[in-house]
């Protein structure tokens, strides 16, 4: 069965309403991308999804457990967390106190998780008392998926992971998102790289003005000419 | 616009590079020594000794501690949960006070040489941090949790808080009317001297001593407990911190808690030094704030510095001005950072 | 009783007057409103001078009295919060500012004898009008300076900025003799119109008129009194209403409501925020040359954050801020319970004094826990108060009054 099924969810911020009956699926262990133009509703449909907005219509299913309008807290108990865009890090806190925190709804020892997370970020284990919020970009974005796995989640959500990253970290970054996937983590990846995330998708869904356009294996758009003439760039 | 549109293709001007070069963190540690320096010239135009000079600014350490006490609390409270607590000051009465009524209770004991009080005020300085800890929460529990669930806007909360302040203040002067009152009365409290000819009280040593202690104390909750990192987490951002999975609520508890434990605690030690007014804690309202600013809101550390400062500015000020303007004096330093740097020593450039 | 009541009668028909005159629909054209709400008010104010008893009556005009005072207090606080959303808990400062100005300026230096007693940093001896305005322009220099530099950080700092402003006030005028003779009182404010309950009467009013205030003793002056102040709320009241419609009242309530798209649009958002600051310090102002006057001296404990800020401050919200009207009605209903409570708390004096003999001579603290729970009653209950905000639109975009 699906880890997660999102049907029919329409939501928006005050009057406004953004997203319009999506729906869309995330197989175990599998990793999938939404795509689209700016002001699609993608970050909106990750936010809902996590617990930050309240569905106003529709249904959001984790598994066989219906979370529409469940808190964030809750549902991070039950096995998904959330990489936000900007301010995914806790900057006066080192990076190892950032990772702690990540682990915070559990008792207990952290420490064999972080060595778990240290051996997937090498490059965060030489700073691990550094402050994170004097970090590079590339390193901040480790700190923030490294504390969302400290909890060994089911399904990471991560919220355009690339932006604002050099290329060369982007690959990086996607590397990590690969090698996250390949130790059983589903990934649920919002992106406006378009090219780079169909890579690595096993399916994508393309968003555009709230509602979904295609979907596919994300070889297969990648190839589509008609993606790749709207929503790639060339 | 035009002028706007030549700012940005000239760069700023030198007025706003010189206001960016005053409001840099050396300008502003530079300003503070040399307001330090100031008064100790001041001062000694004044004909005072360099003897006292040095016994006030002793004095003003001791002093800074106690406020230190009430001023972490005071910026862990802004720093967790982004509203500035007027009824800190009255909490820290609050605690004063509720130490005099237990010293009713408890039989007085003879007095600790050389201190002037008994082990029975010990017992009650201990029983007392839990005890307005515990009405710091309460006062969150009942009013600002609602004004929170309901998303009111900042200022609300703290007019609730002000509120808070003078509801306590109304029971302290129900419990024990507007008189001055001390602990111990009739107990001469002579100064000892240390060295190089400095004055101070045995009991300012102690309070001074138990200040450090309770820093320490902060330091270890901090740094080293989850509870602690979770607290400076949420300071740093709420939002992260819901998102992470962290139990906001529980660190607003404990910030209530702490907060309001050490505002107790800083309450009697004050008026184990001077003595016990109704109005004592709204009074030093104006330090207290002024430490946190200048050590930046939200940061622990920086509340002691800022305290350390403003209790030394104080202290060093009384050599020259009537005593009553110390809290004149410390809002004079407040102004002065709001002025050139209002993140305060620790903060982002550019940021208030 | 006869002759004066027909003075006091009419005195105290002023606020009547005005009342009655703003109750009375609006459709109705301005001139009949005004006729028959000063034939309205009158006629009410002769009925209640001839039927209550002389020492209600005083206690009724002293109570009106203060209540006036609060209002123009309230009014002042309602351009900072209601209109411009500034958290300004200083309020005793611009009061005390403006009552120690005023007196210094309309009392003379004391000398001879007197002089060993009091001493004052100047006193020119000018008239009441002069004193008020002095007032206002003390209040508002203040305002300016304490709210240039804190007004374009965050709310918070305001705050705490009028915290200490208003502390250091207190201590200058405690401490300081030579200034107004702290911490003793400052003595011998003169009482404006005093001459309508003297002997020879006013020299200045045509005889007709003269004549009618002639029965007044000067136990009567509070009644005059009543009239000064009741027109100062009326006009400042008056002004308030016309501002808030005015195109500056308009940038005003832009920038309260949206701060950011006032910003972008151009309007200097710091700038009017300080105009508005320091136009409610100066009507605080006012509202301190008012009490000075009343109170004849005035010493610092008068101005604590009690009894000058945090009273205020419920009273506007109790009434409803954003709303003139709400300022006023806020301060006498307050004032009102306050007054009401001191009676209560008489009556429970067998009980307090059955709890603790130290009990029922802290009476007035209870009212103090009381007026507390009040404010954060409202606060989590009923945060917009007994009128709440006024809607209104403003006498341009309509070409009439909203």
């Amino acid at each position: 069965m699906p880890l997660l099924t999102v049907e029919g969810l329409t939501t928006g911020y005050g009057e406004m309403e953004v997203l319009h009956s999506l729906t869309l699926r995330v197989e175990p262990g599998r990793i999938v991308s939404i795509i689209g133009p700016n002001g699609a509703g993608k970050s909106t449909a990750m936010k809902a999804v996590f617990g930050l907005l309240k569905p106003w219509q529709g249904s959001i299913r984790f598994g066989e457990r219906e979370i529409g309008g469940l808190s964030p807290d809750r549902i991070v108990r039950l096995g998904m967390c959330y990489v936000p865009q900007t301010d995914n890090v806790f900057p006066s806190l080192t990076v190892e106190e950032n990772l702690e925190m990540g682990a915070f709804v559990l008792s207990g020892s952290t420490k064999e998780r972080k060595e778990r997370v240290y051996e997937l970020f090498p490059r965060l284990a030489e700073r691990r008392r550094q402050r994170a919020g004097k970090m590079s970009g590339g390193e901040r974005q480790m700190v923030a998926m490294g504390r969302a796995l400290m909890l060994d989640p089911k399904l990471l959500l991560l919220d355009e992971p690339s932006a604002g990253l050099a290329p060369l970290l982007v690959d990086l970054i996607f590397e990590k998102v690969r090698d996250i996937n390949a130790s059983g983590v589903a990934v649920l990846m919002v992106e406006q790289n378009a090219r780079k995330s169909l890579e690595l998708a096993d399916h994508a869904y393309v968003l555009v003005g709230g509602s979904n356009a295609i979907d596919g294996a994300g070889r297969d758009l990648l190839g589509d000419p008609e993606v790749g003439r709207l929503y790639l760039g060339g | 616009m035009a002028k706007a549109l030549a700012r940005r293709a000239h760069g700023p001007r030198p007025s706003a590079r010189l206001r960016r070069a005053l409001g840099s963190r050396t300008a502003l540690v530079v300003l503070l020594v040399a307001l330090l320096f100031g008064l100790w010239l001041l001062a000694g135009a004044q004909g005072v000794t360099g003897q006292r000079l040095l016994s006030l600014a002793v004095r003003g350490v001791m002093l800074g501690g106690v406020l230190a006490l009430g001023a972490i609390g005071l910026t862990l409270i802004f720093g967790v949960l982004r509203i500035p607590n007027f009824a800190h000051g009255d909490l820290m009465t609050w605690g004063a006070y509720l130490a005099l009524f237990g010293l009713t209770l408890l039989p007085a004991g003879p007095p600790l040489a050389p201190f002037s009080f008994g082990a029975e005020l010990l017992v009650l300085l201990v029983l007392v941090v839990p005890l307005v800890g515990f009405t710091g929460y309460l006062l969150d529990r009942l009013v600002f949790r609602r004004l929170r669930a309901r998303r009111a806007p900042s200022v609300i909360l703290a007019m609730a808080a002000l509120g808070g302040a003078f509801l306590l203040r109304s029971v302290i002067y129900l419990g024990w009317g507007a008189d001055f009152r001390n602990y111990y009365t009739g107990r001469p409290r002579p100064a000892v001297e240390l060295f190089a000819g400095i004055r101070v009280r045995p009991d300012q040593l102690f309070i001074l001593g138990l200040a450090l202690l309770f820093i320490f104390l902060v330091y270890l909750l901090l740094e080293r407990t989850k509870m602690g990192k979770a607290m400076r987490a949420t300071a740093d951002n709420a939002d992260l911190a819901r998102i992470t999975g962290i139990d906001t609520e529980g660190v607003i508890r404990w910030t209530w808690l702490i907060g309001g434990g050490l505002a107790g605690a800083g309450g009697v030690m004050y008026a184990l030094d001077t003595q016990l007014r109704p109005e004592m804690g709204w009074w030093l309202m104006l330090p207290l704030f002024a430490s946190v600013i200048l050590g930046t809101i939200g940061n622990a550390y920086g509340a002691l510095v800022g305290a350390l400062v403003i209790g030394l500015v104080w202290q060093m000020s009384t050599a020259f001005l009537n005593p009553a303007y110390g809290p004149g004096v410390a809002f004079v330093v407040l102004i002065l950072v709001l002025l050139f740097r209002p993140q305060g020593i620790f903060g982002k450039p550019g940021g208030a | 009783m006869g002759d004066a009541t027909l003075a006091k009668s009419l005195l105290l028909a002023l606020p009547l007057w005005f009342l009655a005159a703003r109750t009375l629909p609006a459709r109705l054209p301005w001139l009949a409103r005004a006729l028959l709400g000063a034939a309205a008010g009158w006629a009410v104010a002769l009925v209640v001078t001839l039927v209550l008893p002389p020492g209600q009556m005083a206690y009724l005009v002293s109570f009106a009295i203060v209540g006036s005072i609060y209002a123009v207090l309230a009014l002042g606080l309602n351009v900072q919060w209601g209109y411009t959303g500034l958290f300004n808990i200083g309020i005793a400062a611009f009061f005390a500012i403006g009552a120690f100005t005023s007196a210094l300026v309309t009392t003379r230096m004391p000398t001879g004898a007197a002089a060993a007693f009091s001493q004052q940093a100047f006193g020119l001896g000018a008239p009441f009008l002069a004193g008020v305005l002095a007032a206002g322009v003390a209040a508002g220099v203040l305002a300016l300076l304490v709210g240039g530099p804190t007004l374009r950080l965050r709310e918070d700092y305001l705050a705490i900025a009028t915290i200490g402003i208003a502390e250091l006030v207190r201590l200058v005028f405690q401490n300081e003799r030579w200034l107004a003779n702290g911490p003793q009182p400052l003595r011998g404010i003169p009482q404006p119109l005093a001459c309508l309950v003297r002997d020879p009467g006013c020299s200045w009013l045509p005889a007709p008129v003269a004549a009618l205030f002639d029965p007044l003793a000067p136990r009567d002056y509070p009644y005059v009194y009543l009239a000064i102040a009741t027109l100062f709320v009326i006009v400042v009241y008056l002004v308030l209403e016309r501002a808030i419609r005015s195109p500056w009242g308009r940038v005003l309530r832009a920038v309260r409501e949206d701060e950011a798209a006032a910003a972008m649009v151009g309007k200097d958002v710091a700038r009017v925020r300080l105009q508005a600051f320091v136009v409610g310090a100066v009507i605080m102002g006012f509202g301190g040359a008012l009490y000075a006057h009343y109170m004849i001296a005035i010493d610092y404990t008068h101005f604590d954050a009690l009894y000058a800020t945090f009273l205020v401050w419920v009273m506007l919200m109790l009434g409803g801020s954003g709303n003139n009207r709400g300022a006023i009605l806020g301060a006498f209903a307050l004032w009102g319970v306050w007054t009401g409570a001191a009676f209560l708390v008489d009556l429970a004096r067998p009980l307090l004094a059955a709890i603790s003999s130290d009990l029922p001579a802290r009476g007035p603290y209870l009212r103090l826990l009381f007026i507390a729970l009040l404010m954060l009653f409202i606060l989590l209950y009923r945060p917009k108060g007994l009128i709440g905000e006024e809607r209104f639109v403003s006498r341009d975009s309509q070409g009439r009054d909203g």
